[in-house]
């Protein structure tokens, strides 16, 4: 299984893999997050979303055996988390930037809290699909298995950048985020818009954290999230609020980060920390480049706090 | 703040009530509303042990005990407070511009792993010299980093929260390239660590206590923060450009040297946490110093409203709940988490609060019914 049989063509091949596999994480909480914030709130607290969804994802699949029912808890978790930001959020003065970082802990909190007994049990895996299975060569094979997960969160990628456009609900969602007063002049309740946004996006949320724990790195560990929870709301900003340009990117963030370990397994060790902070600098670059104190963010919901 | 505050040879409001009895009902909703909220979130907290099937009582009383009970729990709170402040401070003083900066875990890193840089660099020289080196070194890259947040805010409108949550991942990965490369200790084998500091140069403990002087380093910076957010002018001046950019403008204040030397300042209060952590605590840098107190600082400086003087008991609360975490696990049989799900709840009812102020008629009297 060493990389240097198929010489340097395994770096791509990594990276390529790594994408896929990393990315999935990204792609649900980065779609969560842009559905919440073209409503025009921004909910920090995915990553307390993200970390207990992988713990009640990992705790009910070991106690009904079913990876799908996990599935099922976490979205529902999420959502009760989503659901409780946007609760708060609707009273006057509160502030939905702090309360997401409160969200963030007390999720991280809680699911350390309930998910000490589940450290040990092994729970059963989300299904994979080998698309590399044409290949002799076990590094393609690697790369190619492709959780369903993944394909499911391409397809929503697309389906979401289709309906912002195209539908009903896209259109309210994209009123009350540009514009309360708009959407009160049209009789819509900004609240109650931002409410079930924000519910949508904490059980997207809890989706990817289900990944991590049933699938990579598939177990339930405290340390199981490296941020990438709050990576994706950053990575929202990056592709613009466009849910295809949420796809690309967490494939761009999940191969960067994949650009450390493929480099390190040809014999190429220097940078490797430098490597894994790539994503980051990466974001800061392209928002420094395209910021500017004369006006907001190109695409960017009015109402959202964090561009005014 | 009141006239009739201002005026203060009057002996009754503009009312009829006594000036006084303003003035404290004035000053009240400041102390009331966030002490409520902290009882609230701690019996909210109470319905969740109950929930778990433990006694709220028994769970209160070991934190006491584990926390604030004796001489020796109180100097771990107190030792846990230390680098607390400072990192508070890194919250609370952009604050006062309406900036909501996350990333003091960033400064804290750098300011370790600079101060640990120039403890090896000036090894030999005198330990007052060395020591003091170390702060500026620890306080320079904290500064540089939370001031370039604040100059990226100012000049290119980058989002401050989200550009300091980057720079403070990338702080972290640049730590441990520095501490796996060109700093490493070769004899630090399983924790990659840079050369340990002689025990010259590290801090000791404050006389009469297991203390370590980072706790006094603290509470002087609370202090002077507070001074100089309300009693100078340039605390006035942030106060006016967070309230509202334009008018500061017009007034004439320079908003971009104000935002970068707040920023700058609460990043270097920060880098001062990480240099007292490597020579008051670790003896060298590696990888404890990202140890979350930068996440905590956030937690204790919303608690604290944002007042540099309040910070000073919230960060010895927070100290001593979390040093309460280990005999809450050992004695009923909690995981440690339970104190994060406190901290979690208290941090979310405190927000909540925010709602309240402004709303009762009882602090405001400017509304009260004439007497009769």
């Amino acid at each position: 299984m060493d990389a240097t049989e198929i010489g340097l063509w395994g770096v791509p091949l990594a990276i390529l893999g790594g994408a896929i596999r990393v990315s999935t994480p990204f792609i649900f909480v980065s779609l969560g997050e842009a559905i919440t914030e073209r409503s025009g709130r921004i909910n920090l607290g995915l990553e307390g979303t993200l970390v207990f969804g992988a713990m009640s994802a990992y705790a009910v699949a070991v106690m009904t055996g079913s990876p799908w029912l996990g599935l099922l808890a976490a979205a529902f978790a999420g959502l009760c988390f989503g659901l409780f930001h946007g609760w708060i959020c609707k009273f006057p003065k509160v502030n939905d930037i702090a309360i997401g970082i409160a969200l963030m802990l007390f999720g991280s909190g809680l699911a350390f809290f309930f998910g000490k007994p589940f450290i040990q049990p092994s729970a059963p895996d989300l299904p994979a699909i080998p698309f590399g299975a044409w290949s002799d060569i076990p590094q393609v094979q690697a790369a190619l298995d492709v959780n369903v997960l993944f394909l499911i969160g391409a397809a929503l990628a697309a389906f979401l950048w289709w309906a912002f456009r195209n539908t009903r609900a896209g259109l309210i969602l994209r009123v009350v985020g540009d514009s309360s007063d708009a959407a009160r002049a049209m009789g819509l309740n900004p609240n109650t818009v931002r409410l079930a946004a924000t519910g949508v996006g904490g059980a997207l949320a809890g989706i990817g954290g289900a990944y991590l724990s049933l699938y990579y790195p598939g177990s339930w560990t405290e340390g199981i999230s490296s941020g990438q929870g709050l990576m994706a709301v950053a990575l929202v900003i990056f592709a613009r609020w466009n849910p295809l340009g949420c796809f690309a990117a967490a494939l761009l963030f999940g191969g960067a980060g994949a650009l450390g370990p493929a480099l390190q397994s040809v014999g190429v060790t220097q940078g490797y920390y430098l490597f894994y902070a790539a994503p980051y600098i990466l974001t800061l670059v392209i928002m420094i480049a395209t910021s500017s104190p004369s006006r907001s963010l190109a695409g960017a919901p009015g109402e959202l706090s964090i561009t005014k | 703040m009141s006239d009739t505050v201002a005026g203060a040879p009057a002996t009754f409001g503009a009312k009829g009530y006594p000036a006084a009895l303003e003035w404290v009902a004035r000053r009240a909703e400041a102390f009331v509303i966030p002490i409520v909220a902290l009882i609230v979130g701690m019996v909210l907290f109470s319905l969740f042990i109950l929930a778990v099937g433990k006694s709220p009582i028994q769970l209160y009383e070991t934190m006491w005990r584990g926390g604030f009970g004796s001489w020796f729990s109180v100097q771990n709170s107190l030792s846990r407070a230390a680098p607390l402040l400072l990192a508070a401070l890194c919250v609370a003083l952009p604050a006062r511009l309406g900036l909501v900066v996350i990333g003091g875990e960033g400064a804290i890193v750098l300011g370790g792993v600079a101060a640990a840089a120039a403890g090896t660099a000036f090894s030999g020289a005198p330990s007052f010299i060395v020591i003091l080196v170390m702060g500026v070194a620890g306080m320079a890259a904290g500064g540089i980093w939370i001031g370039a947040v604040g100059a990226l805010r100012h000049y290119r409108a980058v989002n401050e929260t989200i550009s300091s949550l980057l720079m403070a991942n990338i702080a972290i990965a640049l730590m441990n390239q520095l501490v796996e490369g060109p700093l490493r200790d070769p004899a630090s084998l399983n924790k990659p660590s840079t050369q340990p500091l002689a025990d010259i140069y590290r801090i000791g403990n404050m006389p009469g206590m297991e203390v370590h002087w980072g706790l006094a380093v603290g509470v002087v910076a609370c202090v002077l923060s507070w001074v100089l957010i309300e009693k100078t002018r340039w605390g006035f001046a942030a106060r006016i450009a967070g309230g509202n950019v334009r008018a500061a403008q017009v007034q004439g204040l320079a908003v971009g040297s104000l935002i970068v030397g707040f920023t700058g300042l609460a990043g270097a209060f920060a880098g001062l946490a990480g240099m007292l952590e490597v020579a008051a605590v670790q003896g060298s840098a590696n990888a404890s110093l990202a140890a979350g107190y930068g996440y905590t600082g956030i937690l204790v400086a919303f608690l604290a409203r944002h007042n540099p003087l309040a910070i000073i008991p919230v960060a010895f609360l927070l100290g001593g709940i979390d040093a309460s975490g280990g005999l809450i696990q050992r004695r009923m049989d909690l995981p440690d988490a339970t104190v994060l799900v406190l901290q979690g709840m208290l941090f979310v009812v405190i927000l909540f609060s925010e709602t309240l102020y402004g709303r009762f008629k009882a602090f405001n009297p400017d509304l009260w019914q004439r007497s009769r």
